[in-house]
């Protein structure tokens, strides 16, 4: 099944304002007292990160200790069962198993050179915990990851990871006790210590300039897939590029230098956990309506009053309300085709890549894959999915599913 | 006149606000809360809109605000409640909420509404200053509604400036870099910061709030500023009792004694 617009209807540029949105979307509503931190960032983050010291500290680090480039890997099994040339880009293959660690390695450079001392993050499957946690040890910064109390019992051994790193892992009782209430309680925390801490958000969301400057450390993805599909295709476009949403970091990664190439389709996959009309789901776009969370305008699911829904998905990372403001605005102005992939059948195509091509991926990033199933496309067609993460944070998941 | 405007004109010190979140503890409370904040001998009443992510609150109103909802509580409801409390309430009462259930609402709806029922002013948290000024200034000012922006211990000289000359209530100062919650005592800190507020002879008259608890911290918070807004402590006043009339006047009693 298809949702959203299936057409592309490529009338705005799709590029962020000097006010941090995208269209409708985006800005910053925040609490004064957040002002200050946000405005710190707002102010330095561009001269910063463009200058020539920040770059090559980044790119060296993404290459020495991420191992980055990561390849773009033609999956020659999975294409012949789709019919199409499919192109898998593997971010999987990132030091600590995801693309998170592209954000995490970015802003930690940018804390050390704004002087913090002490890194916050909110973190719900753990992935961008740990890849925070991570960078932190490499920096020899102190670390406070906050997270859901429910996420804390059912993602343990993420939980031990950060604390092996040397980072202190709060639980997140509010509330409904999962990833938008680890959010609260690190934006809490930012309020009560802004002069010495760096809040690192872990996805596209959050008040400007966090989306925009998230979305521009992970653009690596698709400035990578550019030209490694210029080596192998003699094209640097595909037709069309697939990423899972859950705030949207590694889709906007990859659609990122092909936002305003409109020959490129950009296919958002979201989680439609049981069902979108089950009550058990996080497809925003499918379900979402117009609001604000965590200081950004965007599509997010509430009730009628405005009071924010729990979301669920069986991958934890798409387990989010929202979506980051630039994805609800290629939502509205039809650049993106958004589909919404339930568990079950995310679940299978995360067992059929296994099978097909020896990857075991990551469930949010077998969303993606099987948003292979619910798009038109032609034989000739040149697709790349962005295998957002390694499966082995899943396996009890896997386990559990048993279907393999 | 605006009711804050004429409470300030007469009375420039040790003015008290009293925060609570409406249909806590009980869906039904809010006008008996309403009533027994007046008759306790409180200024200024302000009724939170209950919301399910209230960044800028600690574990207290948090969790009035999730018992709320849970209660069933929503802003239609509120003004369901409050509809007619004119007849017996004359001291101001401003509305203190998160954006996205008004937006929901209606922005304008809302304004409209809250002049109808008697709503002197807002205290919207998460709406930064360029967007109000941009989207929803003249809304306010259409209806009457005076407008109150936070500062705090980070925020500079210019910017206060700025939003001395945006507000037309009273200035909200948080009395520390921190979420709401009742706290031991104001430190040395806070007090440079209040005096350094005080010099800046701003035209708004200025409460302080977040971490008043008290009859202490309350006087001590009056002797630099017009007065001062207390919220957790008094949720925590309501949320056992089995009196609210009672324990409110005697929370108040005792606040407002020195
Ligand atoms: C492997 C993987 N993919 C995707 C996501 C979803 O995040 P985003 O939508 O920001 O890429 C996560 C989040 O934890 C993840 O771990």
């Amino acid at each position: 099944m298809f949702y959203g617009l299936s057409t592309i209807n490529y009338k705005h540029m799709i590029k962020v304002d000097e006010k941090g949105f995208y269209g409708k979307f985006g800005g910053a509503y925040i609490p004064e007292m957040l002002h200050p931190n946000v405005e710190e960032l707002r102010e330095n983050y561009e001269s910063i990160t463009t200058s020539q010291e920040f770059q090559d500290e980044f790119r060296g680090l993404l290459k020495d200790y991420v191992g980055r480039p990561t390849p773009l890997y033609f999956a020659s099994r999975l294409s012949e069962k789709y019919g199409a040339k499919i192109y898998l880009k593997r971010e999987d293959l990132c030091h600590t198993g995801a693309h998170k660690v592209n954000n995490t390695i970015g802003q930690i450079i940018l804390a050390k050179k704004l002087g913090k001392k002490r890194i916050i993050a909110e973190t719900g499957a753990g992935q961008h915990g740990v890849a925070t946690a991570t960078v932190c040890a490499l920096m020899g910064m102190e670390c406070t990851v906050y997270m859901g109390e429910i996420d804390i019992a059912r993602q343990h051994p993420n939980v031990e990871r950060m604390k092996i790193l040397g980072a202190t892992v709060v639980p997140a009782t509010s509330g409904s006790k999962t990833l938008k209430d680890a959010t609260n309680e690190a934006m809490r925390a930012w309020i009560n210590n802004p002069v010495d801490t760096h809040y690192i958000i872990g996805s596209v969301v959050g008040p400007h300039p966090y989306p925009e400057m998230v979305a521009r450390f992970q653009s690596v993805i698709s400035e990578e897939i550019k030209w490694q599909l210029n080596e192998k295709e003699g094209r640097e476009n595909p037709d069309i590029v697939i990423a899972c949403v859950g705030g949207g970091s590694n889709a906007a990664g990859a659609f990122y230098h092909y936002y305003n190439t409109p020959e490129v389709r950009l296919v958002a996959a979201e989680a439609g956990g049981l069902g979108i009309n089950s009550g058990k789901t996080a497809a925003t776009t499918a379900k979402g309506t117009p609001g604000i969370l965590h200081g950004s305008k965007t599509i997010l699911m509430q009730t009628e009053d405005g009071q924010v829904v729990e979301p669920h998905s069986i991958s934890a990372g798409l387990d989010y309300p929202g979506i980051g403001p630039v994805h609800a605005h290629l939502f509205d102005v039809g650049r993106g085709e958004f589909v919404a992939v339930e568990d079950k059948d995310a679940m299978a195509a995360g067992v059929e890549l296994s099978k097909l091509e020896g990857i075991i991926p990551a469930i949010e990033s077998a969303h993606a894959l099987y948003a292979l199933n619910m798009i038109e496309y032609s034989k000739d067609d040149v697709i790349v999915v962005n295998l957002s993460g390694r499966g082995d944070k899943d396996l009890e998941t896997y386990i559990k599913w048993g279907k393999y | 006149m605006n009711r804050i405007h004429t409470l300030f004109n007469t009375k420039k010190e040790r003015v008290l606000s009293i925060y609570f979140t409406a249909g806590f503890p009980e869906l039904e409370s809010t006008m008996e809360i309403m009533e027994a904040i007046q008759t306790g001998g409180a200024d200024i009443i302000e009724i939170g809109v209950p919301y399910s992510d209230p960044v800028a609150d600690g574990p207290t109103i948090q969790d009035s605000n999730m018992v709320a909802l849970e209660n069933g509580i929503s802003l239609k409801k509120i003004f369901e409640q409050i509809k007619g409390f004119r007849a017996k309430i004359h001291i101001p009462v401003v509305m203190m909420g998160y954006l996205n259930p008004i937006m929901q609402y209606g922005m304008e709806a809302f304004c409209k509404k809250c002049k109808e029922v008697g709503v002197d002013g807002l205290i919207l948290p998460d709406l930064p200053m360029q967007q109000f000024i941009d989207d929803y200034k003249e809304l306010f000012e259409q209806y009457g509604l005076v407008n109150t922006f936070l500062i705090s211990p980070q925020t500079s000289e210019s910017r206060i400036r700025e939003i001395d000359e945006n507000t037309n209530g009273f200035i909200y100062m948080v009395s520390s870099h921190s979420i709401t919650g009742a706290k031991d005592g104001i430190s040395d800190e806070q007090i440079a910061y209040f005096e350094r507020v005080k010099a800046m002879n701003l035209k708004n008259p200025r409460l302080i709030g977040f971490g008043i608890s008290d009859a202490e911290t309350f006087s001590k918070a009056s002797d630099y500023s017009n007065g001062a807004i207390i919220g957790s402590a008094f949720i925590k006043t309501v949320k056992d009792s089995r009196n609210l009339s009672g324990d409110i006047h005697e929370y108040l009693a005792k606040v407002i004694d020195n």
